[in-house]
């Protein structure tokens, strides 16, 4: 079991919110899967597909995992959140929202002129995100460059990469992966989130990836496989990946695009389209 | 006789010097380091050297991480792989952000000669001038090189510094002052104004001894910063001698040409010829045949020079 009273002594003053029990961390994934849907309804656009599939993983991160400090955005010490999968920010806002980095309300300004809630996220203006991104297959490598700035300092921090299954398909990926492992960057963790479709249909048609696991073995990564919708397995990967010296880990997450909303789970439709109004309160019926 | 200078050479030990000044400055490159001499580098600070190996793509999004982190970043590879390779990481991961990294790239420009129109970096000027943030710089010899690296580690933001394979003519003297973004009158004169960058600072001013012995008074302007650019020099040039060249060592579109034209069409237009590569590539050869066959040349300036004179 993760160990999740083991405080740092630099993280003692963050609230116990950060910090929360298994229970609650389901309870926050699907009060984050709300704010996705009702976000991307606001806006009239973007991508719920991929932010429902990421929902466990994220909360388990933001509310359990990382040492952060959301009254100290640019903390040093920080351990850093990278969401490679740009088109998932709505995921990322919810949960810096709900950490308090900004207020919740301000999530209805989604993809809107002048928000600081871009339709892909952008490092420097909003606060807790650490990388632009919307061009996939890009995080990975940022993220190598965040692990050596904290191994030149010699600070601990960790440092977290979101990517996608449809972006592995980005050579850039296998660039970075390649990278990580010469570095023996152990202070790394991927997280890879397999729903397992991409926008024009499933990636094992448009191009298969399999088998997976055994390209990030064969790259030099210790590998974990799990259901990325079990925050207990989620938990124990990200705790095992911690534990993991000498070189980076990859926890390969199964997950169902769209979870937690029966109509867009595994539906590739809600790749790129907002809900309808009436589709939006269906959904969040299903996420009381 | 002329001195000549290698700028990568330049480049290489200012790095070196200001890595004992700065202990934040990290350098990266992609397999090339003996050729960009970011070795000299590597030798005396093999802990803030990273060889990313033959990944472009990924030294640039390494380098962002490291910016992100506080670092001051210095990637270096060559022209063509610097620009075409990894253009989409360079808007995504630098200019948009606007991080404090240092793209210092060698063998631009077709003086790379015999390997062919492969390593021929004729586009790279146009890629970064047209990123929004980027600072671009084409230093003239190696003693401008070196104040510019020292400029450009001193100052927050993302860069392009393109520097040469070969050895350059020395057009400065060592007590040389470079100021970014300001353009250096190299020499004065009243009749035409030719403005050059890199390579073509050295023929520019051939070129003007040349034509003053025919009678023609040229001013020459070293315009060393592309990106921003010195709006103010260009139309009092434009304003006191009524014809512009320009030569660089670049396609016709997007380079120095394109930018000095549109600065000068604005406040003040005047006849205008361009010394560049048009809109072809180059073969192998040496530079110096590569050069010649492009009229990249100090004939190919009076030319210019004198054709613009006669649409005065």
């Amino acid at each position: 079991m993760p160990d999740h009273n083991e405080v740092s002594p630099k993280s003692a003053s963050i609230s116990s919110k950060l910090n929360l029990s298994t229970a609650e961390l389901k309870e926050m994934a699907r009060r984050l899967r709300r704010h996705v849907i009702t976000m991307i309804t606001t806006a009239g656009s973007g991508h719920p597909g991929g932010s429902l599939s990421a929902a466990d993983i994220v909360a388990a991160l933001y509310f359990r995992v990382l040492r952060h400090d959301p009254g100290n955005p640019q903390w040093q010490d920080r351990d850093r959140f990278i969401l490679s999968k740009g088109h998932a920010a709505p995921i990322l806002y919810a949960a810096l929202a709900e950490a308090g980095y900004f207020p919740v309300a301000e999530l209805a300004t989604l993809r809107k002129l002048d928000s600081r809630l871009q339709g892909h996220a952008e490092a420097g203006l909003t606060p807790g995100v650490e990388m632009s991104s919307g061009s996939l297959g890009m995080g990975l490598s940022f993220a190598i460059g965040v692990a050596l700035a904290a191994r030149l300092d010699s600070r601990i921090c960790r440092t977290y990469a979101l990517l996608s299954d449809g972006e592995c398909e980005e050579g850039q990926t296998w660039e970075a992966a390649l990278s990580a492992a010469h570095l023996k960057l152990d202070s790394l963790t991927a997280i890879v989130d397999c729903n397992g479709m991409q926008l024009s249909g499933w990636t094992r048609d448009i191009m298969n990836l399999e088998p997976f696991v055994r390209k990030w073995q064969a790259f030099g990564w210790h590998t974990i496989d799990i259901d990325g919708h079990d925050l207990n397995q989620i938990l124990s990967a990200l705790q095992k990946a911690k534990k993991t010296k000498g070189r980076p880990s990859v926890i390969v997450a199964r997950t169902i695009k769209g979870k937690g909303v029966s109509f867009m789970e595994n539906n590739v439709t809600f790749h790129g389209k907002a809900p309808t109004q009436v589709e939006a309160e269906r959904a969040l019926k299903e996420l009381e | 006789m002329i001195v000549e200078a290698s700028t990568r050479e330049a480049f290489g030990k200012a790095l070196v010097e200001l890595g004992r000044l700065n202990s934040d400055i990290v350098v990266l490159d992609a397999d090339l380091s003996p050729s960009t001499m970011t070795s000299f580098f590597a030798h005396d600070f093999p802990d803030r050297f990273f060889n990313c190996g033959i990944q472009e793509q990924n030294m640039i999004g390494i380098a962002a991480g490291l910016a992100a982190s506080g670092k001051t970043v210095f990637a270096s590879t060559f022209a063509i792989f610097a620009s075409c390779r990894c253009f989409d990481q360079l808007r995504l991961c630098l200019s948009q952000p606007g991080l404090n990294v240092k793209v210092v790239a060698t063998h631009g420009g077709i003086t790379v000669g015999e390997d062919g129109r492969s390593h021929h970096a004729v586009e790279d000027l146009a890629l970064y001038c047209a990123l929004p943030g980027f600072t671009v710089i084409v230093p003239a010899d190696a003693v401008e090189a070196t104040e510019a690296i020292r400029t450009v580690a001193s100052t927050y933001g993302p860069f392009y510094v393109r520097l040469s394979r070969a050895k350059t003519p020395l057009v400065y003297p060592e007590n040389y002052s470079f100021t970014l973004a300001r353009a250096v009158v190299m020499r004065r004169g009243g009749d035409a104004t030719i403005i050059a960058s890199g390579i073509m600072v050295a023929k520019a001013l051939d070129a003007a001894d040349s034509l003053a012995r025919q009678d023609i008074d040229c001013r020459v302007i070293n315009m060393h910063t592309l990106k921003p650019l010195d709006k103010a020099a260009i139309v009092k040039a434009a304003s006191e001698t009524g014809a512009i060249v320009v030569a660089e060592e670049h396609l016709a579109q997007g380079g120095l040409g394109s930018r000095v034209a549109q600065a000068a069409a604005k406040e003040k237009p005047v006849p205008m010829e361009f010394v560049n590569l048009g809109d072809s590539y180059a073969s192998s050869g040496t530079a110096e045949q590569l050069l010649e066959r492009a009229g990249l040349t100090t004939r190919g300036i009076e030319r210019a020079v004198k054709t613009a004179l006669g649409r005065k």
